[in-house]
């Protein structure tokens, strides 16, 4: 088999695997989040579907597809229709770069644990963050419905203005590391600082994680960002229109997105699958102990997207604007000078 | 076995690219759309700027491509804001229609 | 093999686009074809090795600059556009010197030498961040002020006027 087709088979293997894995992983997520909402409330989340309500995604996702395809009158079909498939595919295209692990053997075959190692993977998901705008703006405006219009307004102006405060909070990461594939800044994380504090990007760059963590709330839309949505304001945002499949790409593009903000907080700020080395488990355990230091870190971001969903109020519009623009950036550009400075002073 | 493409395949290209760019530069009558003509001819010099930059194995035809995007972008912050304060005097996007230096 | 199919791919998707612009009436369907353009080019800029250029191209291009194109087609949700009699002379004249130009000018281009491989040639971040920062310095410090210029302007001509 020559080697491109071989190349070509092992990365379609790899994205169908990844793919499995995270509409799974996005599913019950949606289950985690309404079972940890549920108990902040008082309330018992899904309980009537398996046990503890484990198979409820199941039978959402059955619904989903059962529920009548509605195709109102006046919208603009064409983008209509496209708008949440550009949403789904762009959710699922940045998690190409995002690498799980070190490499994965199977016996004397042995492959990076990632669909593809990227040089710039840090701007492919910028690049791809900044384009997933559209499947948003287009599904407002196509559906020709003034909440739905009002609702992408929205979203749109709030990606574009948190997308640069996204943007600058990753650059001191960048300058301590020093490169832009992924793979390399975590590597630069293994190690201790002082022989017991993990050599994370977090410690130095505390500052950069929060600006980080905000702007990637308003870029995933979740509250206490939710604008775009605000079911009591806008009755459901850019998608009041949509119905069946049609929304649910929607959903799993918002999860999935999720996903795709904690593994890179993760990746650039908690040293990604590093972790301890849990010596005591069988050889053949050992190599997926990785693996779960990472699926571990992912599920402690996620747990923090819910448990802040269920704490915080949503933003006023105008404050909304104004934090991004006059606080957060600020913070990211001060941050930046911060550290340049330190390397500029530490570096001989 | 043809590894390589030859570099006057993508001049030829960008030059394609600038065409319609000049071509929607004169056919459209929608103020918008002929700002995105523009935009094309820009990307379409784009083009040619990494070309040669890659047929003389030097990146200053690509750092030339930096600067042409913040001019573009500059480009296009300020024209839109023309073509909004246009629109909300004259409610009209025809530039056939924006003919009076005064309203 | 590869290079020589995916640049055709991507040429003809990049020139199709580009038609599919000019003949699109609705604002709208032009601006998602010119992003569709800036996609390709820049997985032809990949071809060519400007690994750091095909990021920013997706980023400032399709992600900053047409989003306001977007934006802005929303806001004043502009209709199809109607040809007047200057534009169809436009066309009958246009499209045929248009197209003469790009003839000479593909004829002359072609002839030029030279051949691009993958991968013999990369601008990444680090190269032109030293060319940027050293021997650009000034004309990048300039761009800067460009860039405040235009921000100032642009507010100044969008801002509803209070009286």
């Amino acid at each position: 088999m020559p080697t491109w087709a071989q190349f070509v088979l092992l990365s379609a293997a790899k994205s169908v695997v990844v793919i499995i894995i995270l509409l799974t992983a996005v599913a019950y997520a949606v289950w985690l989040e309404r079972k940890v909402v549920g108990r902040m409330q008082n309330r018992w989340g899904p309980t009537r579907v398996g046990p503890f309500g484990l198979l409820q995604p199941l039978a959402d996702g059955i619904k989903f597809i059962l529920k009548e395809d509605i195709i109102p009158t006046n919208v603009y079909k064409p983008l209509y229709i496209a708008a949440p498939m550009i949403s789904v595919a762009l959710a699922l295209m940045s998690i190409a770069v995002v690498p799980f692990g070190e490499q994965l053997r199977f016996g004397s075959f042995s492959t990076p644990a990632q669909i593809t190692d990227v040089n710039v993977a840090l701007l492919v998901l910028l690049g791809v963050t900044s384009v997933a705008v559209y499947g948003v703006a287009l599904a407002g405006w196509s559906s020709n419905s003034k909440y739905s219009l009002l609702g992408s307004l929205r979203a749109s102006a709030q990606m574009v203005s948190y997308e640069a405060s996204l943007g600058l909070s990753l650059i001191g990461v960048l300058l301590l590391s020093g490169s832009l594939s992924l793979r390399e800044i975590v590597n630069g994380q293994s190690g201790t600082y002082f022989g017991f504090l993990p050599r994370w990007n977090f410690f130095p760059q505390f500052i950069a994680f929060f600006v980080y963590l905000t702007a990637a709330f308003a870029e995933t839309n979740r509250i206490p960002f939710d604008l775009p949505e605000a079911e009591t304001e806008l009755v459901a945002g850019y998608h009041t229109e949509y119905s069946s499949m049609k929304f649910a790409m929607f959903f799993m593009a918002e999860y999935t997105n999720m996903f795709t903000v904690a593994c890179v907080g993760t990746l650039l700020f908690f040293g990604g699958w590093h972790g301890p080395a849990l010596t005591f488990l069988p050889m053949v355990v050992q190599s997926f102990v990785p693996l779960f230091w990472f699926a571990f870190k992912i599920f402690l971001f996620l747990f923090l997207y819910i448990w802040i969903r269920g704490t915080l109020p949503r933003f006023r519009y105008d404050q909304l604007m104004a934090f991004g623009w006059k606080v957060l950036l600020p913070i990211a550009l001060a941050n930046i000078v911060l550290t340049s400075l330190y390397i500029g002073l530490t570096t001989p | 076995m043809m590894n390589t493409v030859p570099i006057s395949w993508y001049l030829v290209l960008s030059a394609v690219l600038f065409a319609c760019g000049v071509t929607g530069f004169i056919i459209k009558r929608n103020i918008i759309t002929i700002f995105m003509s523009i935009e094309l001819m820009l990307n379409a010099v784009n083009l040619s700027f990494v070309a040669f930059a890659y047929q003389w194995k030097q990146l200053n035809g690509e750092v030339f491509v930096f600067f042409v995007m913040v001019v573009a972008a500059a480009e296009a912050a300020v024209g839109l804001a023309i073509i909004i304060s246009v629109f909300r005097t004259r409610e009209t996007l025809s530039v056939d229609k924006v003919d009076l230096l005064k309203l | 093999m590869m290079h020589t199919v995916l640049f055709i791919i991507f040429a003809v998707v990049c020139v199709a686009a580009a038609i599919n612009l000019l003949a699109q009436r609705h604002p709208i369907n032009s601006a998602l074809s010119l992003i569709v353009v800036m996609g390709s080019l820049a997985l032809l800029y990949l071809l060519l090795g400007a690994e750091f250029v095909a990021a920013v191209q997706i980023i400032i291009y399709a992600g900053a600059i047409m989003v306001l194109f977007v934006f802005t087609i929303m806001l004043l949700n502009a209709g199809e556009e109607e040809l007047s009699k200057s534009s169809r002379v436009a066309i009958v004249f246009g499209v045929p010197a248009v197209a003469v130009i790009v003839a000479a000018l593909a004829y002359i281009l072609s002839r030029g030498a030279g051949t691009a491989a993958l991968g013999d040639f990369i601008g990444g971040p680090k190269e032109i961040g030293r060319l940027l920062f050293r021997d650009f310095l000034l004309p990048f410090e300039v761009t800067s002020v460009l860039i405040l210029i235009a921000i100032m302007g642009a507010v100044v001509l969008a801002r509803r006027e209070e009286r």
